[in-house]
């Protein structure tokens, strides 16, 4: 058979790997990585500061750290990462050439020179306006300069997306349906869409404006347009870092989806309705009403959070039916105990479940009730709840399927391999610490992006519990630690890039079929299988839910009647 | 495998499992409940915003709070006044850059009016301890009913970030017996 140039085969998995499409699947994750090491250590300083007892940064450099710091992670590093998953999850796993290589690394330019310029803009020190830039407060032009062109960038990267699942149809490198782990790289892909869409839609007027071209923009306008991006890209992330839990589970355990039906619906769900979120963050907005609030921070009677629930049994389901299979059959949770807790892939994966549903997912349905609200908005709450989706959930899965895209990408054996193993437990705990403590800080009122609690500068005085300043403390220790794991991180990633054992490889032959990997055997077909231990898992949390949800409504009932 | 095409190409048409079945008609059904709360909550619950608002004029809403405090005015804190509004009445606090103004001392389970504006960037009212945060904007005039329940001395915390000086913005209130 001849030999083509364009693709090789993944001698681990089997996989016809298209050459452009591994590049760009390189060079997106590698900026992605390097502003993950930027925005974390900006991360670090602003734990340090708000630790009361060190202090570490003065008050204008700590403003300049957070809005460093939410821009750099919330936004750059987990944007270039998904990028290079939807290149993985269209072209790699669709066994197909990737569309447009050349558009798409202008997509690659745009996105890196939008970042840089809104750094520069930032580290400039006349655009401490936080992530979120809220009008009338005025950031310098370039700062938004840089957000437009590094959402045009991501718009394009997702239009090579769509563009190379059109190919693969057209070509016919796979049969029947799309895999589920590409339908939730699409899901992703479609939120992607809505939200860089707004995106531009709101600061192109807001650029304009703060070159005095627009005289006015509506702060509350501004808000209710600006979630439509800010809050919605937490969607991408949780359809991205879904897709990534489904396909960890595939390649580490061989595990299945128990029914394919039921985790697409799910995934549909996120697309139909998780686009309503920017209501979480107008709940205590005066001039919305209340029909609007209760409508759209349920994501239209919670059918959003219906598709995580969903994601939330199939996902740890699938593992147990898989590990059953293997013979792991003793009691509720040998399947459990006898997983791969040695393979940073699989325990990063799994913790990144339990912490996202456990804390990111119960935390945001409280926070995102209508009343509730009132005692949780802009308090260290809000940073808490989402510390625990964005980082434990999906920067951690992120980092989960990197210990995997080495070998089959970069064709690099791990190195540190120790250092990898106890890297997601290290990075797990911290980020736990971070977002249980601040969401305890925030429940005694601390506000959030604020640099003295101690208002020691201030003409009138207030002062907070001495609990409220202990979990501050806790929380500056917990953020050490997790550095300490995402520091390991990248000396493993960037280490093994550079240094480790290259894994040799050879050309595709045309026209051969991909092989079927592992055959997965008949299990788990719906109905012919129990998953007594899931469903345990499910009732704990379930009851955690409920317990958590109504401890916050007697919480509200205890305070001054409002109306 | 959730990398590969599902095995069966007509797999919509697939079973599903009943352990699947079961949660998601419990789930649905709890959804349904957190939805139904919030609407109880607004029949039956002390703790609802109201849905009133006005536009306004950072002067125009100045001006309304500077006459109350005027008219009202007890007493004076590090260059604040300290105003003692008569109960029933509508309040006006302004928000600025970097202060709450004026100090207000309301009398306990009396209603107020409470209104709330900015003056230049938006602010977060956040009143401390009993922990009730409100966004405030600029042009809009937010009118809260407000029935404080306890006595004592409270702090008046800015949440929401605005500039260097947003850790010094701390105002307060009183609520006498």
């Amino acid at each position: 058979m001849a030999q083509s140039p364009d693709f090789r085969t993944c001698p681990s998995t089997g996989l016809r790997i298209h050459r452009s499409a591994e590049t760009l699947i390189k060079a997106n994750a590698v900026v992605a990585v390097v502003f993950l090491a930027v925005g974390g250590l900006f991360g670090l300083a602003v734990a340090l500061t708000r630790w009361p007892a060190v202090h570490l940064l003065p008050a204008d450099m700590f403003y300049l750290a957070l809005t460093a710091h939410g821009l750099d992670v919330l936004l750059v590093w987990i944007i270039f990462f998904e990028i290079a998953v939807l290149y993985f999850a269209s072209a790699i796993v669709l066994n197909s050439r990737l569309a447009m290589p050349r558009v798409a690394w202008t997509a690659f330019a745009l996105m890196l020179i939008g970042a840089v310029i809104t750094n520069v803009a930032v580290l400039q020190g006349g655009s401490s306006v936080m992530f979120t830039s809220y009008v009338p407060m005025r950031a310098d032009p370039n700062f938004y300069l840089g957000l437009i062109l590094f959402a045009v960038g991501a718009l394009i990267a997702c239009a090579i997306f769509f563009g190379t699942l059109v190919i693969a149809k057209e070509e016919k490198t796979y049969e029947g349906s799309i895999p589920l782990v590409t339908f939730g790289a699409l899901t992703a892909a479609i939120i992607a869409v809505f939200t860089l869409a707004s995106g531009a839609i709101i600061l192109i007027p807001t650029w304009l404006w703060s070159m005095d071209i627009i005289k006015h923009i509506d702060p509350l306008m501004y808000k209710t347009v600006w979630w439509a991006m800010g809050h919605s890209s937490q969607q991408i992330n949780v359809s991205a870092h879904v897709a990534i839990w489904y396909a960890i589970a595939a390649i580490v355990l061989g595990a299945k989806p128990i029914s394919e039906k039921v985790s697409r619906m799910a995934f549909l769900m996120y697309i139909l309705f998780l686009q309503l979120a920017s209501a979480h963050h107008m709940l205590v907005e005066p001039g919305i009403s209340s029909e609007w609030k209760i409508f759209n921070t349920s994501y239209a009677m919670y059918l959003a959070v219906l598709g995580s629930m969903i994601h939330g049994m199939t996902v740890p389901g699938s593992i147990e039916a898989a590990q059953r299979a293997k013979g792991y059959t003793n009691g509720l949770f040998e399947w459990l105990r006898k997983a791969p807790w040695s393979n940073p892939a699989f325990s990063g994966m799994f913790l990144s479940l339990l912490m996202f549903g456990f804390l990111g997912g119960i935390s945001g349905v409280v926070l995102g009730t209508e009343q509730i609200n009132i005692i949780m908005h802009n308090t260290i709450y809000v940073p808490g709840h989402f510390h625990a989706t964005v980082v434990a959930g999906t920067t951690l899965a992120f980092m989960a399927v990197t210990y995997l895209l080495v070998p089959m990408i970069f064709q690099r054996e791990l190195i540190l391999k120790k250092w990898a193993m106890v890297q997601p437990y290290l990075f797990g705990i911290g980020v736990a610490g971070i977002s249980v403590f601040m969401m305890g800080a925030g429940t005694l009122g601390v506000a959030r992006r604020h640099w003295d609690i101690t208002f020691a500068d201030a003409t009138l005085s207030f002062e907070y519990p001495p609990a409220a300043f202990l979990m501050m403390g806790l929380n500056g220790m917990s953020a050490v630690l997790a550095a300490l794991g995402g520091l390991i991180y990248i000396v493993v990633v960037v280490g093994s890039i550079l240094f480790g054992k290259r894994i040799e490889t050879k050309a595709a032959a045309d026209g051969e079929p991909a092989p079927v990997v592992a055959a997965v055997g008949k299990y788990g077909s719906a109905g012919t299988l129990a998953i007594p231990g899931t469903v345990a898992l499910v009732a704990v949390f379930f009851t955690a839910f409920v317990l958590y949800y109504f401890v916050n409504w007697k919480y509200l009932s205890e305070v001054w009647p409002l109306q | 495998m959730g990398l590969y095409p599902p095995p069966q190409k007509i797999w919509w048409r697939e079973p599903i499992a009943k352990t699947e079945i079961v949660w998601i008609v419990i789930a649905f059904i709890w959804g349904l409940a957190m939805f139904f709360m919030m609407i109880y909550w607004h029949a039956v619950g002390e703790q609802n915003l109201s849905n009133e608002a006005y536009r306004v004029t950072p002067e125009a809403f100045y001006e309304k709070a500077s006459a109350l405090a005027e008219a009202h005015q007890v007493g004076e804190e590090a260059g604040t006044p300290v105003v003692h509004p008569p109960p029933g009445s509508d309040i006006y606090l302004v928000g600025r850059l970097w202060s709450w103004w004026p100090i207000f001392e309301l009398e306990k389970d009396e209603t107020y009016r409470l209104h709330i504006s900015a003056m230049d960037w938006q602010h977060g009212f956040s009143l401390q301890p009993v922990n009730i945060n409100l966004q405030i904007h600029p042009g809009y005039d937010f009118v809260v009913t407000v029935t404080p329940d306890r006595a004592g001395e409270y702090g008046i915390v800015c949440n929401e970030f605005c500039g260097i000086g947003h850790h010094t913005m701390i105002g307060k209130m009183y609520v006498v017996e």
